[in-house]
């Protein structure tokens, strides 16, 4: 039973990772429809460059995060203008094919700049079992992951705030329920989409310097991005709920099948595991857990 | 003035169907086709057969299946490498075990279980649409190289996991030197080809295509909409499978589940969206778009680098790969969706005109 719950609440912090990913991707398709391949792409680009900067100038963790949030509200921008932009009113399937092209760019270029070599990044949190509880419960739970869980609650909290109350925000929920009801109200949708890629990017700063952090900075940060795909699935498309409670579902049940299924059938399941799950769910319910019902009409 | 199908007139049914009903296409065909089995295994070089042209012809039935899938029936799919793979690992394990069987017969037998785990991974298509399904597919892309390796019966219980791939031998004739295999793919890709042209043109060809527009309406005009997909899967999957079979036998000569990594799947979704969403000729064009470009950047790279008197440290030229790459996909969604293959048409209507335009 120990051992059991130590796997469900690893998998449950693995999963609130998984969901800080998935994120960005759910923030981009609300607001503007584009199912934005690119994410993991920026995860990687947002690390390698927060690291880069810190090897190179040595500069205090503050200044670097910000100077890396403005390489990505930068990136986010010039993607909005130079790929989005002439492609709107295309159908989404095209919009998903160049977020393709964007990954393969955004991953070249952040190699070219900071090179390809693996870097450690230190945020200052061991990756150790926290002492507390294995004494009283007797049950291992890394304090890094619960670090990064509450990172990643404090930031869906931000995010709610955002959403719900602040002027941009109403803005950006307006946009994603109809575009051309929102530009008829007189909201700029080019700016709007613009600072939702500027949101996206700092959501995947986040998710890169902890996946940074647990597996060092290198190209495999970008299959973490693979690993969201099942919980976008799962949770729907369109929710920030899904989302986080996909995250959760796959993350432990992930870390489960793995540990009681996988010696069963060979081992290495989890690079499958959470696609295969989410393809069974796909045929109950093919808009996922909290994805909007599509009505098609001729 | 060359380039005219004035006088030429269509008087039987069978003229007006024809798949070059336009006489100088004909003989540019023919003479691409002569090109293509006597002139290149007169003058290739070793090189240009193995590291060029194989891999074009292989790349080009890959992307050809896929584009059957994709560009006429509307269904994404991210797993292609993983229907390659099974071709593969099949058409090996039918030569090995079913003694006698010529390596024709298991390509094909490669292709159709291909097709069966296309079906499989097809059945959600059924219900999920656009990138739901694009990320499903994404399931046969890590599952099925993982089957793979776990199961020791696909490989022999090899213990690298990489295996050797049996000779290529029809009715005595071994396919050792680069130019027989090259005139081997040449053949099969031409025939497949062929049939794919037909089969796009049938009346299945155009249920893909209405199901493609859009899935309600061409149910409300009667097309099985199940039965639709189901075959467009298959066929798509068997065109990989056949690919994957030659891939592994022809071109890299082992058979290895690494091979056929998520990348691949990408790199022949790119041979399509740059050759042409939709279009035969497009997939030939993208594959050998894709199947170029890198040797020519490398050519560049160093050429430049050279020039300038730069060091260019050994990881750029593959970095400045991924850049181009990424940056020509998206070049080419803005700029010309429909791919290499309608900037042929328009150059085509340009040469009817030529050299006299209104």
């Amino acid at each position: 039973m120990q051992f059991f719950l130590e796997v469900l609440i690893g998998g449950l912090l693995a999963g609130v990772m998984y969901s800080l990913v998935a994120l960005g991707f759910v923030l981009i398709y609300k607001a503007s429809g584009v199912f934005n391949f690119a994410q993991g792409a920026m995860v990687f680009f947002a690390a390698l460059t927060f690291v880069g900067l810190q090897e190179k100038f040595g500069l205090p963790f503050g200044v670097t995060l910000a100077l890396s949030l403005a390489a990505m509200v930068v990136l986010g921008v010039l993607t909005e203008r130079i790929v989005l932009r002439p492609l709107v009113n295309q159908p989404q399937i095209t919009l998903f094919m160049a977020t393709i092209g964007l990954t393969f760019f955004i991953e070249g270029l952040a190699q070219l700049i900071w090179g390809t070599e693996v870097r450690r990044l230190d945020l200052g949190i061991q990756d150790e079992p926290i002492e507390a509880l294995m004494e009283r419960f007797n049950i291992l739970v890394s304090r890094f992951d619960v670090a990064a869980a509450l990172v990643a609650g404090v930031l869906v909290a931000v995010l709610a705030v955002f959403f719900n109350k602040t002027r941009i925000g109403r803005a950006l929920r307006a946009v994603a329920d109809d575009h051309q009801a929102a530009m008829a109200v007189g909201i700029p949708l080019k700016q709007i989409w613009a600072i939702v890629w500027s949101v996206a990017g700092f959501v995947a700063l986040v998710a890169g310097l902890l996946w940074g952090a647990r597996n060092g900075v290198q190209f495999a940060l970008t299959f973490v991005a693979l690993k969201a795909l099942p919980v976008l699935i799962l949770g729907g498309f369109e929710s920030i709920l899904g989302a986080i409670v996909g995250g959760l579902i796959i993350g432990a049940s992930e870390k489960l099948a793995e540990v009681y299924l996988g010696p069963m059938i060979g081992g290495g399941i989890e690079g499958w595991f959470a696609y295969i799950m989410a393809l069974l769910f796909l045929l109950v319910r093919p808009e996922g857990l909290f994805g909007e019902k599509h009505i098609d009409r001729v | 003035m060359l380039y005219r199908e004035a006088g030429q007139f269509r008087t039987s049914y069978e003229a007006d169907q024809q798949i070059f009903p336009i006489r100088q296409d004909r003989i540019a065909f023919a003479l691409l086709m002569a090109v293509a089995v006597v002139g290149v295994p007169l003058f290739a070089s070793d090189y240009w057969l193995t590291a060029i042209l194989i891999p074009f012809l292989v790349f080009a039935l890959a992307s050809l299946g896929l584009n059957i899938l994709t560009g006429y029936a509307g269904q994404l799919s991210l797993g292609t490498a993983a229907f390659m793979a099974v071709g593969a690992f099949a058409a090996y394990n039918f030569q090995l075990r079913v003694p006698g069987i010529p390596i024709l017969v298991s390509f094909l037998l490669g292709g159709a279980s291909a097709a069966l785990v296309g079906v499989a991974f097809g059945l959600p298509s059924l219900r999920i649409k656009g990138f739901y399904l694009a990320v499903a597919t994404l399931a046969a892309q890590f599952f099925v190289p993982w089957l793979l390796v776990k199961v020791g019966w696909f490989s022999n219980y090899s213990a690298s996991g990489v295996i050797t791939a049996q000779k290529i031998e029809i009715l005595g004739f071994v396919f050792d030197s680069p130019v027989r295999r090259y005139l081997l793919v040449l053949a099969i890709v031409a025939l497949l080809a062929l049939a794919a042209k037909n089969l796009v043109r049938s009346r299945i060809g155009r249920a893909w295509m209405a199901v493609r527009d859009m899935d309600v309406a061409a149910e409300v005009i009667g097309i099985r909409i199940m039965r639709t997909k189901l075959i467009a899967f298959a066929v798509s999957s068997f065109y990989c499978g056949v690919a994957g079979a030659l891939y592994a036998f022809a071109y890299l000569g082992s058979v290895e589940p690494d091979a056929f990594n998520l990348d691949l799947s990408f790199r022949i979704l790119f041979m399509v969206i740059i050759g042409g969403v939709g279009s035969i000729l497009g997939s030939f064009l993208g594959a050998a778009f894709i199947t170029l470009l890198p040797i020519l950047l490398e050519v560049l790279l160093h050429g430049g680098a050279g020039l300038l008197g730069l060091n260019l440290s050994p990881g750029t030229p593959s970095m400045m790969q991924l850049v181009v790459f990424g940056g020509l996909i998206i070049f080419f969604l803005i700029v010309e969706p429909h791919g290499l293959a309608r900037l042929w048409q328009i150059a085509k209507e340009k040469l009817r005109l030529w050299p006299f335009p209104y």
